[in-house]
């Protein structure tokens, strides 16, 4: 694997928490790498695991979600759906033989500025580690 | 309109907030060639009225059915934009906005990489509005009342004003009097105006208000609904004694077996009471309550041969067997103005609150100062042995402020002012006294507050710029350790009584009101605002405002003027009588649905049904969504078998595209 290797990474966002918390290491201008593109939905409960799939396969090399804090939900209960459900599928990925590192996820916090600048700095070192990912065979979609 | 998208976009400097680290040109210049792009500008304050005027004007011209601002967060315009896009007749949901701001040109530093990820990010934006879908906001009615939750100045203040508009306000106090903190102070900076004077009349207005509705010793148990429309569950604890009945005479308490031996909680521990009580002459309502952890007959469920109170009460207003009262209404809006806690000073052992009687808190100074205080007014502290009247005092401050080793960075805002306060307070009553205050920085910020600073240097207090590092006995005295940093003299100075200027904390049980109202805390733990400069009382929970020290430490003066803002914001929706609904919700393809009911099982709101339709002669059951209850976060669609049920403006076949455009090749 070459050293100067990029990673790029697609990441769900939840609007109340981890976006927020992302928009505050901006403001704060907080800097980090920019392997990170991220995609807003309204919670974590809502990123159904074939999105995860569905960026390996269209060329992403990782995956990372992140919600609200656990108990912290702004729709109470959705980011506790998104840990079991991500959960199993991290395994399972791991059972078709992809590397774990490439798939994170994390709880920021809409105050949490300087650890949203952490989590993305460990998943891009994770997943440059892992090297570009080729594993499965990509699909042009148009939309 | 055609059906064909036609997009307009828009990349905006943001001055050079944007375009220091991102080629906007450039961007423009690559989104032009993206598909159904018909126009790529850029400018430099897309929010701005002109920069909203070109996005009209191209509308208009151009015959543009969807628009992309890559600008900043959504978080920040995309309401603005919204607006822009429907004032020309385009559905306010065919907007998209690209954030490459807050998460593209102020977090990284390079300009090829920036602009490399600002071209992702709009294509992105491209991929996701050519399949966004009209949406319709609905309107409903809004109950023309509000919840005020906590009934300090800040809750008293927001009453009054929204009582005063004409809305009815339903005031939630779990103590068994409203006036909170202000109440136990003795004086206000800078004015030295009383401050029971000056806050007991407002007291008297909230219960005599014709509008609002006083729920002491009570306590919010359950929220349900959404602004405008928010119904409320409170439980009024048992008093044991019937209010209808109660003169507040007081021939109970002097009565009470326990009198003058339970620690008043008002007098912050230094005076006593009894288990039958009103916290202080004040009180509003002036009732008494009795105490269900100390009253002998409610703990042993015996009182001598019967209760002294209940003997001496000549309205037979004690009731033993009082129970718990739930009342349940319903309210448009709701403000939360929980206060604070102060900081508990025996989490700094150096400085020796819990091992030395005279050193105090800055709270409990107020009680001592306090004409109706426990001493009535006269300074005097045991010093171990003897109770003296001190001629050597010293004040501490930044007690639990600006002080990471206890987890506090922030400052607390009121210790200077009221160190300065009661510095002038003790200088009245002991002349002759040496008064000393500790201090790392004097932050004298608000109108009035330097002159008053000035004034009391001038009474011979000194400050000594130096933060002690330990309290400790020598012979009678207290000796407090600290360096003089202006001459870098080390020092040792002796005095009879130490004043703690302690700091303000989140309240400790805070938690309770955050599940109830999903609310989130800022860094420093108190409760986080909308937006830190431009919706200061707002929080991310719409219809639920924040007034007073809930949100982070303030004066008196600032919490009013937050109290009011609050009070103005929650009254938008009573006023208008309307709320709209967030038009982005789930939706139901109820020919593809098989009505195995995942999604009703993870709703969070029961906003999913099951119902039974009739297709060719079948009955089957499909989901069906209640708009009103839906708040969209689509937790349903990631458990959805086939698909059906999906968020507006958040569908597979939205996001999907995004992922793919994100993706692509490296």
């Amino acid at each position: 694997m070459s050293e100067d290797f990029e990673p790029n990474i697609v990441a769900f966002l939840c609007n109340w928490c981890s976006y927020a918390g992302a928009d505050l290491a901006g403001t704060s201008r907080i800097h980090y790498p920019a392997n990170i593109k991220v995609i807003r939905v309204m919670c974590s409960g809502r990123v159904n695991p074939l999105y995860v799939m569905n960026a390996l396969q269209q060329g992403a090399d990782g995956v990372l979600v992140s919600g609200c804090h656990p108990g912290d939900c702004h729709y109470m209960e959705g980011n506790y759906y998104a840990r079991r459900r991500l959960g199993i599928f991290k395994d399972l990925l791991e059972f078709v033989g992809v590397d774990p590192r490439r798939f994170h996820m994390s709880w920021v916090s809409a105050s949490e500025g300087h650890k949203w600048k952490e989590v993305v700095e460990k998943t891009v070192e994770d997943v440059r580690a892992a090297g570009p990912f080729e594993g499965f065979r990509r699909r042009q979609i148009d939309w | 309109m055609t059906d064909k998208p036609r997009i307009g976009l828009y990349v905006c400097h943001c001055g050079i907030n944007i375009s220091a680290t991102v080629d906007v040109d450039a961007v423009a210049k690559y989104a032009q060639n993206l598909p159904n792009v018909h126009v790529a500008r850029t400018y430099s304050y897309m929010c701005s009225e002109p920069g909203q005027a070109l996005i009209k004007k191209d509308i208009r011209e151009q015959g543009l059915n969807r628009v992309i601002v890559a600008s900043c967060s959504p978080r920040m315009h995309e309401k603005t934009f919204r607006k822009a896009v429907q004032e020309e007749g385009l559905n306010p949901y065919f907007l998209e906005i690209a954030n490459i701001r807050e998460q593209c040109s102020w977090v990284h530093e390079d300009m090829t990489e920036g602009t490399a990820k600002a071209k992702k990010l709009v294509a992105s934006a491209v991929a996701k509005v050519r399949l966004l879908e009209p949406l319709e906001s609905t309107e409903v009615d809004a109950e023309p009342a509000a919840l005020i939750i906590g009934a300090g100045i800040a809750g008293i203040q927001a009453a009054l004003d929204i009582a005063d508009a004409g809305f009815k306000v339903y005031l939630v106090e779990k103590s068994p009097s409203i006036g909170g903190r202000m109440a136990q102070l003795d004086k206000t900076f800078p004015t030295l105006d009383c401050s029971a004077c000056i806050l007991t009349p407002k007291m008297v207005d909230c219960a005599s208000h014709p509008n609002i509705e006083l729920l002491t010793y009570a306590k919010v148990e359950e929220v349900d609904g959404f602004v405008g429309n928010f119904t409320i569950k409170v439980r009024k604890k048992a008093r044991y004694v019937d209010v209808d009945k109660c003169t507040g005479c007081g021939e109970c308490a002097k009565a009470c077996r326990l009198a003058n031996r339970i620690t008043s909680e008002f007098d912050e521990g230094m005076g006593k009471r009894s288990a039958i009580y009103m916290p202080f002459p004040q009180a509003v309502p002036a009732k008494y309550t009795i105490d269900p952890e100390n009253c002998l007959m409610l703990t042993r469920g015996k009182c001598g041969k019967g209760p002294k109170c209940e003997e001496a009460c000549q309205a037979g207003a004690i009731n033993f067997e009082q129970q718990d009262e739930i009342v349940e209404f319903k309210v448009g809006a709701i403000i939360v103005a929980t206060g604070f806690d102060t900081f508990d000073a025996s989490r700094k052992p150096e400085y020796g609150y819990s091992n030395y009687p005279n050193v105090i808190t800055g709270m409990e100074m107020e009680r001592l100062v306090s004409s109706s205080g426990p001493t009535g007014g006269d300074i005097k502290v045991f010093n171990g042995e003897e109770e003296i009247v001190p001629k050597e005092i010293a004040f501490i401050k930044c007690v639990g402020s600006r002080d990471a080793s206890v987890g506090n960075e922030y400052c607390s805002r009121v210790c200077c002012m009221y160190t300065a306060k009661q510095a002038h307070l003790l200088r009245e009553k002991i002349p002759d006294a040496k008064i000393r205050v500790y201090y790392i920085d004097v932050r004298a910020f608000g109108k009035g507050y330097e002159e008053f600073y000035d004034r009391v240097r001038r009474e011979n207090v000194r400050y000594i710029r130096g933060n002690p590092s330990e309290i400790f006995k020598r012979g009678k005295k207290l000796v407090v350790k600290v360096e003089d940093t202006l001459t870098a003299t080390p020092l040792e100075d002796e005095v009879d009584m130490v004043v703690l200027a302690v700091g303000l904390e989140p309240r400790a049980d805070m938690r309770e009101v955050m599940d109830l109202l999903r609310l989130s805390q800022s860094g420093d733990k108190f409760f986080m605002e909308a937006h830190p400069k431009l919706r200061p009382v707002d929080t991310a929970t719409d219809g639920v405002f924040l007034a007073g020290c809930c949100q982070g430490p303030k004066d008196i003066p600032d919490t009013v003027a937050q109290a009011k803002g609050a009070a103005a914001s929650a009254m938008v929706p009573l006023a208008s009588g309307k709320v709209t609904i967030n038009a982005q919700v789930a939706t139901v393809n109820e020919a593809t649905c098989r009505g195995c009911g995942y999604c009703v099982s993870v709703c969070p709101y029961s906003a999913i049904e099951l119902v039974t339709v009739n297709r060719f002669g079948h009955e089957l059951e499909v989901a069906r969504v209640n708009e009103a209850l839906c708040k969209g976060c689509g937790s349903c669609s990631s458990v959805c078998l086939s698909d059906s049920i999906q968020p507006k403006s958040f569908r597979d076949r939205q996001i999907l595209p995004q992922i793919a455009a994100l993706g692509g090749t490296r």
